[in-house]
């Protein structure tokens, strides 16, 4: 009770006092970021290779992809701690090459929020105003501004670990938000709480960065915090850019096979193309014909296939639907239920077809599947619309 | 205790009992207390021992203060004067040692690759296989007169007239700084690689300079390890022994030697016994100050 309380103090003080506290300085200064044939190279290994993105000025923007997939070089190579080995970083149209990362214009909250353990939660926050050589009124009242903005108010002399895991979050905000920069970058900075807080932080950075209007860049892994906070997301495999752009696009417009496999779930099925009738494609698999959709190689323009090409489908598992006389759909399959998987609010089925090709499908918790059992042959439906094709490729390990 | 004996089984629980009981009774607390009650004995022939006239004194503390009976001068100028060299040379060493050390502590711990830093300890180490003797020696060798450094300083015109770095003490400081410089190193590595590494780069990312960085994140952290080796540095290099007789310039006396000679030269136990406890508690006392200055506690030292 007391958590939900503060967690709704917390948004109605961000809400009146915010205008007056950030922007205390004046204009809201936020600039765009552009990363120009970004390559980082330990050795003969590429850690980023050719990134080419600009990230628009007040734009809450991802990278997302498995560990160690260079992402979060691209964070460093951004903030200033390490040098690209090619390319250019900009940012507010400024050539970044030879300015260290205390001279930057970026702010950078760090995995594990890196607070100094011996000071107070106070001097946390005012410490880049203390390097700067502010005065002691001057920084404890910022410091009281901010805490108050993160409604911690009163508790500036406390150490950090005397405060909880939610709370340090807000405090390491805090503190990368003091100095007011222009680009704010984020490590994976919810990666180290449990779940229900973890979506609590995710609409409070949104909330935070809608009202702070800076560039945010978010370096994660997991995909829901992604999609749930961010305009635009760029899907990142080997140190490569895989795909950027708007969430929902990213989602259902997979560029690439990763795209499609690391961004949410999906079925592949490995087939070939029997004929081509503009964007729609027929593919045979496995003794099925399938109708689906050529999937875009960017965002004007999609894939095109011949006749004979090996290619994936994909479709994912809330678009497969058990077949009946509501649901009819222009694809068909028969297959045999192998398990159910409980997971709250959806249950995931595990089908076999020609009892060697897994496909799951998802259907709502509320939905009544008394009726399907192991081993019962179970008809299925999915819309062309909702299948992607895409030329053969790597996809994401489970 | 019960829960002792069950962790470790009945062989190994006797063991570890008698054997730190062994070496804190008749190893420290014995030896102490015995040098602490001669110290106040006046000094016997072997016969009279245990006689009328063996009672406590303070004798040999007034000695110290106030210098023999037959001498004119109302203090010991002498003793008193070697006791405050010795321990405001040991202080300089320490700080000398603090400020050479850190930098390498701090690289090792966190600029050098894992590899490197290895090697570094290593080419720390190696040199310490060596006896300090010897090692006092070869520095003696290095800072003569007619020594390597004079001839390479003399053959490259830097200096025209030879330097005498035994009588200005500078190849005291060097050798004792020298001697247990592992002593500060490896507190303060263990201090300084327990940091989170993103520490340093929040607070350059903060804006911070490299000079308050330090003074304001790595410093604190290392306290602890800073007091651990500054006391070790301060208690060996007070009481270190060949070093200053083979390194000091002759009109410099370290007090160390004081004690030897009243125990070896002059036979005299009991006055080397009061000297000896003299250092001790100055030893004691520098402890303590360096526990209030870094404000940590005894347990933290000795990590």
């Amino acid at each position: 009770m007391s958590v939900l309380f503060k967690q709704d103090a917390f948004l109605i003080v961000f809400k009146f006092k915010f205008v007056k506290i950030i922007i205390s300085g004046g204009i809201i200064m936020s600039a765009d970021v552009e990363l120009q044939n970004i390559s980082v190279t330990f050795g003969s290994f590429y850690a980023a290779k050719n990134v080419n993105v600009k990230i628009k000025q007040g734009e809450f923007f991802s990278f997302l992809g498995p560990s160690g997939c260079g992402k979060t070089t691209l964070l460093r190579a951004i903030s200033g701690f390490l040098d690209p080995s090619e390319g250019k970083v900009l940012i507010g149209g400024e050539d970044m090459a030879g300015i260290g990362p205390n001279k930057r214009p970026t702010s950078l909250i760090f995995q594990n929020l890196a607070l100094f353990p011996l000071m107070s939660v106070a001097d946390n926050i005012a410490f880049s105003l203390e390097v700067r050589g502010k005065s002691k009124n001057e920084r404890r009242k910022r410091a009281d501004e901010l805490l108050e903005l993160i409604a911690l108010s009163g508790q500036g002399d406390k150490k950090v670990h005397e405060l909880s895991g939610g709370q340090r979050q807000r405090v390491a905000i805090a503190r990368a938000l003091a100095i007011e920069p222009e680009v704010l970058l984020l490590d994976e900075p919810l990666s180290a709480l449990d779940l229900k807080l973890r979506q609590k932080m995710r609409t409070e950075l949104r909330a935070i960065q809608k009202r702070v209007g800076i560039t945010f860049i978010y370096i994660t892994h997991d995909q829901g915090e992604a999609l749930t906070m961010s305009d635009r997301v760029a899907v990142m495999n080997e140190g490569e850019l895989e795909q950027v752009g708007l969430c929902d696009d990213v989602y259902d417009y997979p560029n690439t096979p990763f795209v499609a496999t690391f961004v949410g779930e999906n079925n592949p099925f490995y087939a070939k193309v029997v004929s081509v009738d503009n964007n729609e494609v027929k593919v045979e698999s496995q003794g099925n014909t399938f109708l689906a959709t050529a999937g875009k190689i960017n965002e004007n323009q999609n894939h095109s296939f011949s006749p004979g090409d090996e290619v994936i489908m994909f479709i994912r598992p809330e678009s497969i639907f058990i077949k009946n006389d509501n649901n009819k759909l222009d694809n068909f399959f028969s297959a045999k239920v192998n398990t159910i998987e409980f997971e709250g609010n959806l249950k995931n089925i595990y089908v076999k077809i020609n009892s060697n090709i897994d496909v799951r499908f998802s259907v709502p918790n509320a939905v009544d599947t008394s009726e399907l059992s192991s081993n019962k042959d179970v008809e299925l439906t999915f819309s062309s619309k909702k299948a992607v094709v895409l030329p053969k490729g790597q996809l994401a390990v489970d | 205790m019960n829960s002792f004996f069950k962790k470790n089984g009945p062989l190994i629980s006797t063991y570890f009992i008698i054997a730190i009981v062994f070496w804190l009774i008749f190893l420290i607390i014995i030896p102490q207390l015995y040098m602490l009650d001669l110290s106040f004995r006046p000094n016997l022939p072997p016969l009279l021992r245990g006689g009328p006239d063996d009672v406590h004194t303070l004798v040999h503390y007034k000695h110290f203060i106030f210098g023999s009976e037959t001498s004119n001068d109302p203090y010991n100028y002498v003793d008193i004067g070697v006791f405050l060299n010795t321990i405001f040379t040991a202080i300089m060493v320490t700080i000398i040692n603090l400020c050479f050390c850190y930098p390498i502590a701090f690289y090792m711990a966190k600029v050098a690759k894992p590899n490197s830093a290895r090697l570094l300890i290593v080419a720390l180490i190696i040199p310490f296989w060596i006896n300090e003797l010897l090692r006092s020696f070869a520095l003696r060798i290095l800072f003569a007169g007619e020594g390597v450094i004079n001839n390479i300083l003399l053959a490259t015109g830097l200096i025209d007239t030879g330097i005498n770095f035994i009588a200005l003490d500078i190849a005291l400081y060097t050798g004792l700084t020298y001697a247990y410089i592992l002593l500060m190193i490896f507190p303060l590595y263990n201090a300084i690689e327990s940091l989170d590494t993103n520490q340093l780069e929040a607070a350059k990312d903060l804006g911070s300079s490299t000079f308050r960085t330090h003074w304001r994140i790595v410093i604190p952290h290392a306290k602890a390890g800073i007091a651990s080796g500054c006391t070790m540095v301060f208690m060996l290099t007070a009481g270190a022994l060949a070093t200053p007789v083979v390194l000091s310039s002759p009109n410099t006396y370290w007090f160390t030697q004081l004690i030897y000679q009243w125990f070896n030269m002059n036979d005299n136990w009991s006055r080397g016994s009061a000297y000896s406890i003299l250092l001790l508690s100055v030893s004691v006392v520098f402890v303590l100050l360096m526990m209030r200055i870094f404000k940590v506690k005894i347990g933290e030292i000795v990590r």
